[in-house]
């Protein structure tokens, strides 16, 4: 008997025939579960937890901790994986050029997504709060969260092209303006460092909407009774916003920092999509691939992912316990 | 006149004090304005027809009412058939994203409650451990996988796209889907004991009852993620109509033909229209899940 149908659709039908199939034989599997656990007479409740844990855990380990040291440890080897070259890897990444402008791209995505993204969004969450058309305005900034990064990125593409994007026309308009002609618009995605820029750009039109969301659920969250005291007080909106509305979503700031600065520091799909990495604008996870899969380079496309792994780290602790103190406030 | 102002009539108040400045709405409008007008403008090229006039002229000049007859479905068709055939990348993007959403949803709820309600050695050791788990960003664990799954000769393949999606939602689906199973009152889960119900009738008859807000929140996150996932599908899928998604597929087309924005925009949309209907539809969910920390960095 041939697996193949299974394994290689190659029709609609046959890929849905597929799907169906996948879905059936896990809930199979997950019936087989429930049924062992509910079997016996008093199964201890120790049991249940192993029998309940063990699909995910086993494929944890095999999908996220074994590959995380089988990664760690090609890091230390050359481009196939074979001859032990020690740190030459890290070494090469942390001198060369090439790889220290992509550490530096790497910096300024990490750095500019989330304190742009945050202010924007903070910025907007407070002008639109309790206005009549606070939840269409919302939506509108809101939106790009649903969009892949791939459609964020042929959506900018398209603003930065050189002959009919918005961008161009603007920077004509400009000229006309100041009285020169005869100018040709630049190639935007193509001169660094200006390039990068228009890149983080497009993370910053994705990334406000998260933003915006989480700040303003924690604006509402401030009691009527401050917000009163402080209109009382004579303070007037501008200083409402520095002295009480910041103070008080402090924790939410910082979570919606550190979660986009993950966001930045992984982007992948815009910078892929639109520029490849090319012209000077590549970053850390952008890189890997390219090492990895266009290089064969395993060695070098490890440590790029170590890297990654050991900056995220700190980031994410941090995160967590932001977050665990900005439920508490809530 | 001591009478105490309505909700209604406080936030009147408020909103009139906050935005008294015209200076504010303005600000608003422009911020709204930059983040709709990009999309606003791949969505009228998807429907200018005229090619010449597409790659020659920006889209708002197809307004004038002499370019009007431009606008039609042509782009629409040429992507969805003939030799770009996205209709088939979009099967696929539907067969991944299925399995991957129903499949660690469904293994996250079982661990979420053992980890909940079930007592058992080395338990809370373990949680820490799954949830430390979230801070392995996806490039690490890609060679090992891809090696592994070449050696079993599954690689572009669906089931390894299934398989990879779900390993990579556990870790953040189980520890959301715990904390949003430790809002249920202890006291329901006691009083079922009480009555004689094993582990396996309380997990099916009051637990996931209860969790189905929780689940609809993860489940549109995930969603959102393989669906639009681009880095596993340029890994695992291989970039054949066979398997790949449309992220993949577009993202190949802007590097191979950049400027066919007759291909590109109405292909953009037919990627798009899916996730915006979702998050159209359920926004109250997607925004409850994002508070609760739904968003993977």
């Amino acid at each position: 008997m041939s697996f193949d149908p299974i394994l290689h659709p190659d029709t609609t039908l046959g890929k849905l025939l597929a799907m169906v199939v996948a879905i059936l034989l896990f809930v199979g599997v997950m019936a087989l579960v429930l049924f062992l656990t509910n079997v016996p007479k008093n199964m201890p409740s120790w049991g249940v937890a192993a029998l309940f844990l063990l699909p995910s855990i086993a494929l944890m380990c095999f999908g996220l901790l074994y590959p995380t040291i089988v990664t760690f440890r090609s890091s230390f080897y050359g481009r196939d994986g074979q001859e032990a070259v020690g740190l030459a890897n890290y070494i090469k990444i942390f001198s060369d050029p090439h790889f220290l402008q992509v550490l530096l791209n790497t910096v300024l995505w990490t750095v500019l997504v989330p304190l742009c993204a945050t202010a924007v969004g903070l910025l907007y969450a407070v002008l639109v709060d309790r206005t009549r058309f606070e939840k269409l305005a919302k939506s509108l900034v809101f939106l790009p969260m649903a969009i892949s990064m791939v459609g964020a990125a042929i959506i900018w593409k398209f603003v930065y092209d050189q002959k009919i994007g918005l961008l161009s026309a603007i920077y004509l308009w400009f000229a006309h303006l100041f009285g020169s002609s005869d100018v040709q618009p630049p190639q935007w995605l193509m001169g660094a460092p200006g390039n990068t820029f228009l890149l983080i750009l497009v993370m910053i039109w994705i990334e406000a909407g998260y933003a915006m969301t989480v700040l303003s659920a924690a604006i509402k969250a401030i009691p009527d009774d401050i917000v009163e005291a402080a209109r009382l007080d004579g303070l007037n909106g501008r200083q409402q916003f520095f002295y009480m509305t910041i103070p008080l979503i402090r924790p939410s700031i910082v979570v919606v920092l550190t979660t986009v600065a993950m966001a930045g520091l992984k982007s992948f799909d815009v910078v892929r999509t639109m520029t490849a990495g090319n012209y000077g604008t590549s970053v850390i996870a952008n890189e890997f691939y390219t090492q990895t899969f266009q290089y064969q380079n395993t060695g070098l496309g490890a440590a790029l992912a170590v890297i990654m792994f050991i900056v995220v780290i700190p980031l994410i602790v941090f995160n967590v316990y932001q977050m665990k103190q900005s439920q508490e406030v809530r | 006149m001591s009478k105490k102002l309505t909700r209604r009539e406080k936030a009147l108040i408020r909103s009139k004090n906050k935005l008294s400045s015209p200076w504010a709405s303005l600000l608003s409008i422009v911020i709204a304005v930059l983040w709709t007008v990009p999309t606003m403008g791949l969505l009228v090229t998807s429907f200018r027809q005229n090619r010449m006039a597409i790659s020659t002229s920006g889209w708002w000049t197809s307004f004038a009412p002499s370019h009007w007859k431009d606008f039609g479905l042509g782009n629409y068709k040429a992507v969805l058939g003939g030799g770009y055939n996205l209709g088939s990348y979009f099967v696929n993007s539907f067969v991944i994203t299925i399995p991957g959403v129903v499949i660690p949803i469904t293994l996250a709820l079982l661990a979420a409650y053992a980890f909940a309600w079930c007592k058992f050695p080395g338990r809370n050791v373990l949680f820490v451990a799954v949830f430390t788990l979230q801070v392995v960003p996806v490039q690490v664990t890609m060679i090992p996988l891809l090696t592994q799954y070449v050696n079993w000769g599954l690689n572009n393949t669906f089931w390894v796209l299934w398989l990879s999606h779900t390993i990579f939602g556990l870790p953040l689906a189980i520890f959301l889907l715990h904390n949003f199973m430790l809002d249920i009152p202890k006291e329901l889960i006691e009083a079922a004991k009480m009555d004689g119900a094993g582990h396996v009738q309380i997990f099916l008859k009051v637990v996931l009852p209860l969790m189905v807000p929780a689940i609809a929140s993860f489940a549109i996150f995930q969603f959102l993620w393989v669906w639009n996932d681009l880095l596993v599908a340029l890994a695992f899928a291989g970039n054949t109509p066979a398997t790949a998604p449309l992220t993949s597929r577009l993202s190949d087309m802007v590097g191979s033909r950049g400027s066919a924005w007759y291909l590109l925009a109405p292909g953009a949309f037919i990627a798009m229209i899916v996730p915006v209907a979702v998050f159209l539809l359920l926004q109250r969910y997607f925004v409850r899940g994002m508070l609760a920390g739904s968003v993977k960095g």
